[in-house]
C-alpha cells in the first residue's frame, strides 16, 4: 500500500510539473484527488486494512493529497502568470502612432489678446464698459475736443451714416459716455474694448480693427500714476525685460499727451525692419484728460483730473505672436487660426 | 519734414552728436523718425504732431534745440537796401474776405530771373523741394526757414496794378502752375487782380502771372489765410501743397513781415533785383498777444512731481517765453509762433517735456480702492464664448456686408433683415451695409476656406447686428453668436470619422446650452423664411423664449456660393439667451443610494410623429421614477409598414426612497404604452 502511494505521488508530481495548460491541471486534480481519483480510492480502501495499519496509511495518503493540492495551486499560479505575460506581449502598441484626432476649437488671437489686456486692468481695479459702434459725431469728436473742421479729424478718416452719425473711429467716445453716466461718482476707472472703424484699407490698415480705451479720473490722479499703471501694463503684457519710455505727443483730448514706446521685442532695441531701425515700438497713446473733455463729462477740471489711454489690439497681437500681416486676422483661414 | 543738419546750424550751434540731438528732440515731442547721411550732410526725418506745425520752419526747430541745449539762437538777417520808389505807387491791395487774416507784399524791380546759386539749390533738394529759378527758390527757401508760405507774381501781368483777396465767383476758372484748368466755386479764396483770379490763395499760384525768363518786376506775397478754408479748398480741388499743408496747421501771423523782408533780403544779396521802398500790409484785425496764467502748484498737482518754482520758470525762459512772476503763479506771454499754447495744461506739457517725461517718477499708489470686476452679463458672454471655443474655431469678420447677400440668401422683400443701416461713404458696395445677420460673413469665410481646400470647418463668431430704430439717431446693436459646420470630423488612421451634419451641430448647441445650465430647451420644427433647407430647420426655444435657430443651408444658396458640401448653421440671440439663462432654475441633485433599473422600449409610430414629442409623453407617463429617456435607435423597414418608423428609447428608473421592484416598473411601462398608444397610436415593436 505504501509503495503504491509513493508511486502515485511520483507519477502525479511529474505530470503536474510538466503540465502546459490549466485544463490539464484540472484533469489531474480529478484524476488524483477527485471523487473517483486515485488518492481518494486509497483513502476509501483504508477500511479494508488492518486497524494497526490504517492510521499510518491514512496519514500518508492525506500528506500526499495535501502535497499534490499545493503543487497544483503553485502550477496554476505559474501558468496564470505566464498567460498574462503572453497577453501583455501580444497587446504591445506602437505608441508613436498618432492619437485619435478630436474636433478642435479655439479663440481668435484677437480675443486672446483682448482678454489678456482686460485681465491686467481688472486686476488693477478697472471696470469694463462697452459703448455703441455706430456713434454720434458728438461723442466721437466734439466732446473729445475735436469740433467740426478740427484738423485732427483728418487723422481718422471716417465712415459716415449721416452728418451726425458715424462708425466710431476709436473707443474714446466711451470716455464721455461713461463720465455722463457715472457723474458725480469718483473715481472713474474703466477700460473700453471694442471694434472701431476707419476709412483705410492697405497692408497695414484694416477698415475695421480693435482698440482698448482706458480712463482713470479722480481727485489726485497724476501723470506719475499714468506712467506707473501703463508701465506695469507694458511689463505684464510684453515681459519684464522690455524697456518702456514715454515721450511727448499730441492728441486733442489729452494735455499733456504721451506716447508710450517699448524697446523693440523683435530685435531687442538694436534696430530692425519692425521698428524702422529706431529700436522702439509705439504701443499706446495716453495723456492727462483735457479739461474740455472733463467738462463734457460733467466734471470740474479744477477738482477732478486723471488720465486716458488707447491702444490697438491688432498691433499688440502682431508683436506678441510675431504676425507680420494685419490682414491675416480678418482672413480667418483655419490654418492660421489653428495655431493659437 | 526733412531737416538738413547743416542748414539748422545756420541758426544754432549743434555741439552734440546727431544721434544725441535726435534723441533729445524725440524725447521732447519732436519725433525723429530717421537719420539719413548724405554726401557731406545729415538729414533728420521728423514726424511732427499736428499741433507743432511751427516746426515746419527750420528756425522754429532751432528754437526747440536752443531750449534743449541752451545754445543761443541766431535769427537770420533781413537788412534791406531799398530804392526810392514807393510800393504804394505800384500796387493797391484790397482784402474783401475775412478768410484772409493778413496780406502783405513787396515789389522788386529790375529783376533778373536765373538759376539760384548752387548752395541754395542743394539745400532745397535735400529738404525735398525741386529748384526752379532764383525767385521761386527764394520763396521756397524762406518758407522752409520760417514756415511762412510765400508766392511771387510777375507784376506786369497783374491787370490794373491791383491785388484783390476775395472769394471766387461762380463760373470763374484758373489755370494753376501745374498746368491744370480748375473750376472755382464760391467759398474758395482767391488772389485776383482787377479782373480775374491769379492764384488759388494759399494752395497754388496761377499760370498767367508765373515768373518767367523775361519777368522784370515781381510782387512778393506773404499772407495768412484761414486754415479751415484752405483745407476745404485743397480737398475740393484735390491739391495738397507745401503751402496749403502749412496753412492748415497754422502759420504765425506775427512772422509775416519778417518772412517778406527775409525773402527780399535774400533776393537782394543774390543780385536778383532791387527792392522798392516799403511794405503793403493789410492786417484788418491785429491779433492781441496771448497770455496764460500758470499756477506753480498746479504743475505738480497734475504731474505728480516736485518741480521747484525756479525750475518751472527756467524751463519757460529756455523756450524764450517772457514770464512775469506773481506770487504763486506765473504770467506767461505766448509768442505768436506757438499758437498751440492756449491754456494752463498746454504750459504744463511744456514744463513736463523740458523737465523730461523720463524724470517724472512712475507711481503705483493704492489711491482709492476700486473694485475691478466683470458684470454678470460680461461673465456670461465670456463663458458663452469660452464654451463655444471649446468646440468650434472663433472667427472675427467685418461688421459691414454687401447688401447683395440678402438676395443670395433669398430674404424676401420687406423682411426685417432688409431694414439695414447703410454707410454713406463705403469703400465699395462690398462693405456698404451694417449686417443684420452674421450668416453672410460666416458663409463667406467658409467659402474662402473651402476654396483653399480647408474642407472641414466648425467656426463661430460673436458680434453685433445693427437695427435702425425709428425716432432714434443711433441703431440698436444686438449681440449675437452664429456659427456653421461643414465636412467631416477629422479622420484618424483608425478610420472613425463622421459627418458634421445637422445633428452634429445640434449636439454642439445642446452641449453649449447644457453647460450654461439652460433648462427646458426645445428644438421645434419651423418654416425658414430664407437661407435654410425647408425640411431641416428648427427654432431653439427655452420656455416661451426663442433664443435662436439652427438648420441646414438651402442647397440653392450653397450653389450660388459654389459650395458643394452640406453646410449647417446656427444663430443665437445673446440677449434672449442671457435672459433665459437668468430665469432658468438649475438645481443640483444628490445621488440615490438605490440601484437604477434600465429598460429598452421600441415603439412603432407613423413618420409624422416627432421624436421629441414622443419622448415628452413617455416622460409624462413615466412618473417621477423615470429619471432618463434616451433615444438610441431609429429604424425603418417594410415589415413595420408604409410610413412607419420605430423609435427605440433607453429608459432609466430610479427611486430616492427604495429599491425598485419589477412589478412596479412593469406597471409604469404599461402606463407608458397605454398613453403613447392613445396620443400617437404607438405600438410596441
Amino acid at each position: 500500500m505504501h509503495n503504491k502511494l509513493q508511486q502515485i505521488k511520483k507519477e502525479a508530481e511529474e505530470r503536474i510539473k510538466t503540465a502546459s495548460s490549466l485544463e490539464a491541471l484540472r484533469n489531474y486534480r480529478v484524476e488524483y484527488l477527485g471523487r473517483k481519483g486515485e488518492i481518494t480510492a486509497v483513502l476509501r480502501s483504508l477500511k479494508d486494512l488492518a486497524p494497526e495499519e490504517r492510521a499510518a496509511v491514512g496519514q500518508a495518503a492525506n500528506r500526499v493529497k495535501d502535497h499534490l493540492e499545493e503543487l497544483i495551486e503553485l502550477k496554476t499560479q505559474e501558468l496564470n502568470a505566464r498567460a498574462l505575460q503572453e497577453r501583455l506581449l501580444q497587446e504591445k502598441l506602437d505608441v508613436t502612432l498618432p492619437g485619435t484626432p478630436r474636433l478642435s476649437g479655439g479663440k481668435h488671437p484677437l480675443t486672446l489678446v483682448r482678454e489678456e489686456i482686460e485681465n491686467i486692468f481688472l486686476g488693477l481695479g478697472f471696470e469694463i464698459v462697452e459703448g455703441p459702434e455706430v456713434e454720434l459725431d458728438y461723442y466721437n469728436f466734439e466732446a473729445l475736443n475735436m469740433p467740426a473742421d478740427h484738423p485732427a479729424r483728418d487723422m481718422q478718416d471716417s465712415f459716415y451714416m449721416s452728418d451726425e452719425v458715424l462708425l466710431r473711429t476709436h473707443t474714446s467716445p466711451g470716455q464721455v459716455r461713461t463720465m455722463e453716466e457715472k457723474n458725480p461718482e469718483l473715481p472713474v476707472k474703466i477700460i473700453i474694448p471694442g471694434r472701431v472703424y476707419r476709412r483705410d484699407d492697405d497692408a497695414t490698415h484694416s477698415p475695421m480693427f480693435h482698440q482698448v480705451e482706458g480712463l482713470y479720473i479722480g481727485e489726485g490722479v497724476t501723470f506719475a500714476d499714468l506712467k506707473g499703471i501703463l508701465m506695469l501694463f507694458a511689463h505684464k503684457i510684453f515681459g519684464q525685460d522690455v524697456t518702456v519710455r514715454f515721450r511727448p505727443s499730441y492728441f486733442p483730448f489729452t494735455e499733456p499727451s504721451a506716447e508710450m514706446d517699448i524697446s523693440c521685442v523683435i530685435c531687442g532695441g538694436i534696430g530692425c525692419r519692425t521698428c524702422s531701425n529706431t529700436g522702439w515700438l509705439e504701443i499706446l497713446g495716453s495723456g492727462m484728460v483735457h479739461p474740455n473733455v472733463l467738462r463734457a463729462g460733467g466734471y470740474d477740471p479744477e477738482k477732478v483730473i486723471g488720465f486716458a489711454f488707447g491702444m490697438g489690439v491688432e498691433r499688440i497681437a502682431m508683436l506678441k505672436f510675431g504676425v507680420d500681416d494685419l490682414r491675416l486676422f480678418f482672413d480667418n483661414d483655419i490654418r492660421f487660426l489653428a495655431q493659437f | 519734414m526733412r531737416l538738413p543738419l547743416e542748414w539748422l546750424e545756420d541758426y544754432i550751434e549743434v555741439d552734440i552728436p546727431v544721434e544725441e540731438l535726435a534723441h533729445r528732440l524725440t524725447m521732447a515731442g519732436i519725433a525723429v523718425e530717421n537719420i539719413e547721411k548724405v554726401d557731406n550732410d545729415t538729414i533728420l526725418e521728423l514726424d511732427l504732431t499736428p499741433n507743432r506745425g511751427d516746426c515746419l520752419g527750420i528756425i522754429n526747430i532751432a528754437r526747440e534745440v536752443a531750449a534743449l541745449t541752451g545754445k543761443p539762437l541766431d535769427i537770420p538777417r533781413t537788412k534791406l537796401d531799398e530804392i526810392d520808389e514807393k510800393v504804394e505807387d505800384f500796387v493797391k491791395i484790397t482784402v474783401e474776405s475775412n478768410l484772409c487774416k493778413r496780406y502783405s507784399a513787396r515789389v522788386m524791380k529790375n529783376v533778373r530771373v536765373e538759376p539760384s546759386p548752387a548752395w541754395m539749390q542743394e539745400r532745397l533738394t535735400k529738404a525735398g523741394i525741386r529748384p526752379i529759378n532764383n525767385i521761386v527758390d527764394v520763396t521756397n527757401y524762406v518758407m522752409l526757414e520760417t514756415n511762412q508760405p510765400m508766392h511771387a507774381f510777375d507784376y506786369d501781368l497783374l491787370e490794373g496794378k491791383q491785388i484783390v483777396v476775395r472769394e471766387a465767383r461762380a463760373g470763374e476758372e484758373l489755370v494753376t502752375l501745374d498746368g491744370t484748368r480748375r473750376e472755382l466755386q464760391p467759398g474758395m479764396l482767391v488772389i485776383a487782380d482787377a479782373v480775374k483770379p491769379v492764384a488759388l490763395a494759399g494752395v497754388m499760384g496761377g499760370e498767367s502771372s508765373e515768373i518767367r525768363e523775361g519777368t522784370t518786376t515781381i510782387l512778393l506775397e506773404s499772407a495768412i489765410f484761414d486754415g479751415t478754408s484752405i483745407r476745404r479748398t485743397s480737398r475740393k480741388v484735390g491739391l495738397r501743397t507745401d503751402s496749403s499743408m502749412r496753412f492748415e496747421k497754422g502759420v504765425d501771423v506775427g512772422g509775416v513781415i519778417l518772412a517778406l523782408d527775409r525773402a527780399a533780403h535774400l533776393l537782394e544779396i543774390l543780385g536778383a533785383g532791387e527792392v522798392v521802398q516799403g511794405v503793403c500790409d493789410v492786417y484788418p484785425h491785429p491779433q492781441p498777444g496771448t497770455t496764460v496764467r500758470l499756477r506753480l502748484d498746479r504743475v505738480n498737482h497734475v504731474l505728480g512731481t516736485n518741480i521747484t518754482p525756479a525750475e518751472i520758470e527756467g524751463y519757460l525762459r529756455r523756450l524764450s517765453f517772457p514770464v512775469e512772476v506773481g506770487g504763486s503763479e506765473l504770467l506767461v506771454y505766448i509768442p505768436s509762433y506757438r499758437p498751440d499754447l492756449a491754456i494752463e495744461e498746454d504750459l504744463i506739457e511744456e514744463v513736463a517735456r523740458l523737465h523730461g517725461y523720463d524724470n517724472i517718477s512712475s507711481e503705483l499708489k493704492p489711491a482709492v480702492p476700486t473694485h475691478g470686476y466683470r458684470t454678470d452679463y460680461q461673465i456670461f458672454k465670456d463663458r458663452l464664448l469660452g464654451y463655444a471655443a471649446n468646440m468650434m474655431r472663433e472667427v472675427i469678420t467685418y461688421s459691414f456686408i454687401n447688401p447683395r447677400w440678402l438676395d443670395i440668401l433669398e430674404v424676401p422683400e420687406g423682411h426685417h433683415l432688409r431694414s439695414t443701416v447703410r454707410l454713406a461713404n463705403p469703400f465699395s458696395e462690398e462693405q456698404g451695409t451694417m449686417r443684420t445677420t452674421l450668416l453672410p460673413s460666416l458663409l463667406e469665410t467658409a467659402a474662402r476656406n473651402l476654396a483653399r481646400r480647408n474642407e472641414d470647418l466648425a467656426i463661430f463668431e460673436m458680434g453685433s447686428v445693427y437695427w435702425p430704430q425709428e425716432s432714434e439717431l443711433l441703431p440698436r446693436e444686438a449681440p449675437v453668436m452664429a456659427g456653421l459646420v461643414t465636412g467631416k470630423v477629422p479622420d484618424g488612421w483608425q478610420g472613425k470619422s463622421s459627418e458634421m451634419d445637422f445633428f452634429f451641430l445640434k449636439g454642439i448647441i445642446e452641449e453649449l446650452l447644457a453647460r450654461l445650465h439652460l433648462e427646458g430647451v426645445k428644438f421645434n420644427p419651423a418654416k425658414p423664411e430664407h437661407s435654410y433647407h425647408p425640411g431641416r430647420y428648427a427654432a431653439i426655444t427655452a420656455g416661451d423664449r426663442q433664443i435662436g435657430t439652427i438648420g441646414e443651408i438651402h442647397p440653392r444658396v450653397l450653389e450660388k456660393l459654389d459650395i458643394e458640401n452640406r453646410v449647417c448653421a446656427f444663430e443665437i440671440d445673446i440677449h434672449q439667451l442671457y435672459e433665459a439663462v437668468s430665469f432658468s432654475h438649475h438645481r443640483i441633485q444628490g445621488i440615490s443610494k438605490y440601484p437604477a433599473v434600465k429598460r429598452d422600449l421600441a415603439l412603432v409610430v407613423s413618420e409624422e410623429v416627432n421624436a421629441a414629442d414622443l419622448a415628452e409623453i413617455i416622460k409624462e407617463a413615466g412618473t417621477d421614477l423615470l429619471i432618463r429617456v434616451e433615444l438610441f435607435d431609429v429604424y425603418r423597414s417594410p415589415q413595420l409598414g408604409e410610413g412607419k418608423k420605430s423609435l427605440a428609447f433607453a429608459l432609466t428608473f430610479q427611486s430616492y426612497q427604495h429599491t425598485l421592484q419589477d412589478e412596479e416598473i412593469n406597471r409604469i411601462i404599461s402606463g407608458i404604452l397605454e398613453k403613447t398608444a392613445e396620443v400617437f397610436g404607438a405600438r410596441l415593436r
